[in-house]
C-alpha cells in the first residue's frame, strides 16, 4: 500500500495532537467542565442534535446560497460598469472600500429593524458581505488583461462584446475565483450573524438559545458545523473552477 | 474565404505592383512630438521587407499606423492603392509575444479571426484543420496553449495570422522572444511560408543579421524621439537573395555586403 503524502499526514497529525490535548486538559480538571467542553462531549452532543441541527442548516444555508448568489449578480454588474466607464469607477471605488469598513454586526440590527425577522434582511446582510471581494476581484482582473491581446483583437475587427467574452472574461477568471471562494465563506458568516439577531429557524438563532442556556458543548457542535458548511462551499467553488477553467489543469501539471 | 483568399489573392496580384505603402507618414501620441516623421516604405505582394532601428526609434508607433490601429498626424497609409486610416482588420498584425489565449486550444486559438468574424466554429475548425499539419501543429489541436514550446506557440500565431486572410503581415519582432537555434528555424520556415502563400510582410526588428536574411529590402531607422529627434528613414538597402549560388546565404559575401551597409546607415 502507498503511504499517504506528507501534505495529508502532517496537517492529521497536528489536529489529533491538538484535540489530545484538549481532551487531557478536560479530563485533568484544569478548566471548569461548564466553561470548556472535552471533545467527546462536543461529539456526543454532535451526534445527538444531528437532526435539530439539519433543520437549522438548511435555513442558514438558503440564507447563504441565496444571498451569495445575488451578491455575485451584483459584483459582477459593479465590476463590468466599473471597466466600463472610467467615471464610473473612480465615483464608486472609494465608496466600495468604504462600505468594507463598516462592521457586519452594526449593520445587521439595523436591517432587523428596518425588514424584520423574516429571509429579507438576512439574505441583505450576506449580500452586502459578499458582493465586494467578487466587485474587487473582478474589476483587478478585467484590468489585467494584456493591452496587446486588445489591440490583436481590434485587427482581427473584433466588437467590444467579443474583445469582452474571448479576452477579458477569461483574464478575470482566476481572480473572479479567488474572490468568490473568499465570499462563499462570508456568506456562512453573514447568514449566521443576521441569524444571531432574530429569527425563527437557522444555526444561528440555535447557537444564541444553547449559549443563553449555557450548553457549551451544543455550542461547540453548532460552530463544528458552520465550519463544515464553509469548507462544503469552499470545495464546491474549487469544484466549479475547475469545471470552467480546464485549462487551468495543464498549466498546473506544467510547472 | 480568409485561408484560400490569401494564397488566391498573393498569387493573384502582379508581382512587383505595391501590397502595402506608406507616404510621408508622420505619427506621435498624445499631445507629444512626433515620434516617426516622413515615412516613405512599401512592400510589394509577396515581398519580405525589414524595418530596423535601434530600441525605442518608433518602430512599434510606426506598426500601429500601418495596421490602421492609430491615425496618422500626416501622410498616407495605401492598402492595393486604397486609403487604410483608421480601418483595422485589413492587414495582419503578429507580436513578439505570441498571444494566445490561454482559455482556448491550440486549433481554437488559430480559428479566433473566423469565428469573430462570424463564421461556426464547426466549419472554421474544418477548415483549419488541414493547415495545422502545413504549419507544423499536427497533434496539438486539442493542447492548451501553456503545454507548448515557444516555438510552436509563435507558429499557432502565425497559423492565427494567416487565418485573418489578409495578403498583407506585419510582424513586431516576432522570432525575439525565441531560443537561437527555434529563432533560425521558424525565420526560415516562415519565408519559405509567406512566398508559397504569397504575403508581403513587413517585418520589424532590431537583428541586423535577421533582417538582411529575410529581406529583399532593409529600411533603416533613424531619430531618437525620447530626445526630441523624430525617426525618418535613413536608407534603403536592398539585398539580392539570389547571389551566391548554393551556399547559405548567410555565409556569402553579398549577405556580408548588406549587413554592412545596414550598420553603416544605423551609424
Amino acid at each position: 500500500m502507498r503511504m499517504p503524502p506528507k501534505k495529508v499526514v502532517a496537517p492529521v497529525c497536528a489536529v489529533v495532537a491538538l484535540l489530545a490535548a484538549w481532551q487531557a486538559i478536560c479530563m485533568a480538571g484544569l478548566v471548569p467542565n461548564f466553561m470548556l467542553p472535552s471533545p467527546v462531549e462536543v461529539v456526543q452532543a454532535l451526534v445527538k442534535d444531528f437532526a435539530l441541527l439539519m433543520s437549522h442548516l438548511w435555513t442558514t444555508l438558503a440564507e447563504a446560497a441565496l444571498g451569495l448568489a445575488i451578491g455575485v449578480a451584483v459584483g459582477f454588474a459593479f465590476a463590468v460598469l466599473m471597466d466600463k466607464f472610467e467615471t464610473f469607477y473612480l465615483a464608486f471605488d472609494p465608496l466600495l472600500t468604504v462600505s468594507q469598513t463598516v462592521p457586519t454586526v452594526a449593520i445587521a440590527p439595523l436591517l432587523v429593524l428596518w425588514f424584520g425577522y423574516g429571509l429579507l434582511p438576512k439574505v441583505l446582510l450576506v449580500v452586502l458581505t459578499t458582493f465586494f471581494p467578487v466587485t474587487v476581484a473582478l474589476a483587478s482582473g478585467f484590468r489585467s488583461v494584456d493591452p496587446d491581446q486588445v489591440d490583436l483583437l481590434r485587427t482581427m475587427n473584433a466588437s467590444e462584446w467579443q474583445i469582452f467574452r474571448y479576452a477579458k472574461l477569461p483574464a478575470a477568471a482566476d481572480q473572479f475565483f479567488s474572490g468568490l471562494r473568499i465570499s462563499a465563506t462570508y456568506a456562512i458568516v453573514g447568514a449566521v450573524i443576521s441569524e444571531w439577531l432574530g429569527g425563527f429557524t437557522g444555526l444561528g438563532v440555535y447557537m444564541t438559545r444553547v449559549r443563553k442556556n449555557f450548553e457549551y458543548d451544543r455550542m461547540f457542535a453548532v460552530i463544528i458545523i458552520t465550519s463544515a458548511l464553509s469548507l462544503a462551499l469552499m470545495k464546491g467553488v474549487d469544484a466549479l473552477e475547475r469545471l470552467c477553467m480546464p485549462w487551468k489543469r495543464a498549466e498546473r501539471n506544467d510547472s | 474565404m480568409a485561408a484560400a483568399g490569401a494564397g488566391e489573392k498573393g498569387a493573384g496580384a502582379v508581382s512587383g505592383a505595391p501590397a502595402l505603402e506608406a507616404r510621408g507618414l508622420t505619427c506621435g501620441w498624445d499631445e507629444r512630438a512626433d515620434v516617426v516623421r516622413g515615412i516613405d516604405l512599401r512592400v510589394d505582394c509577396g515581398e519580405t521587407v525589414c524595418v530596423v532601428g535601434r530600441s525605442g526609434c518608433g518602430k512599434t508607433t510606426l506598426l500601429h499606423a500601418l495596421s490602421g490601429l492609430t491615425l496618422p498626424r500626416a501622410g498616407r497609409v495605401l492598402l492595393h492603392g486604397e486609403d487604410l486610416a483608421g480601418r483595422p482588420g485589413r492587414v495582419s498584425y503578429m507580436l513578439q509575444k505570441d498571444l494566445l489565449l490561454p482559455s482556448r486550444t491550440i486549433l481554437d486559438n488559430a480559428i479566433l479571426p473566423l469565428v469573430l468574424a462570424g463564421e461556426k466554429k464547426a466549419s472554421a475548425r474544418e477548415r483549419a484543420m488541414p493547415l495545422m499539419e502545413r504549419f507544423g501543429l499536427a497533434g496539438c489541436e486539442d493542447k492548451w496553449p501553456s503545454e507548448l514550446s515557444g516555438g510552436m506557440r509563435q507558429r499557432a500565431a502565425f497559423l492565427r495570422t494567416y487565418l485573418m486572410g489578409n495578403d498583407v503581415a506585419l510582424l513586431d519582432e516576432p522570432f525575439s522572444a525565441l531560443d537561437a537555434l527555434t529563432r533560425v528555424d521558424l525565420r526560415r520556415w516562415y519565408c519559405e511560408m509567406a512566398s508559397e502563400l504569397g504575403i508581403a510582410s513587413v517585418v520589424i526588428t532590431h537583428d541586423v543579421d535577421e533582417a538582411v536574411s529575410m529581406a529583399s529590402r532593409v529600411y533603416v531607422l533613424e531619430g531618437d524621439p525620447r530626445g526630441g529627434v523624430p525617426s525618418r528613414v535613413a536608407g534603403e538597402v536592398v539585398v539580392d537573395h539570389a547571389a551566391g549560388g548554393g551556399e547559405p546565404f548567410e555565409l556569402t559575401d553579398e549577405f556580408l555586403r548588406a549587413k554592412r551597409e545596414v550598420m553603416a546607415l544605423l551609424g
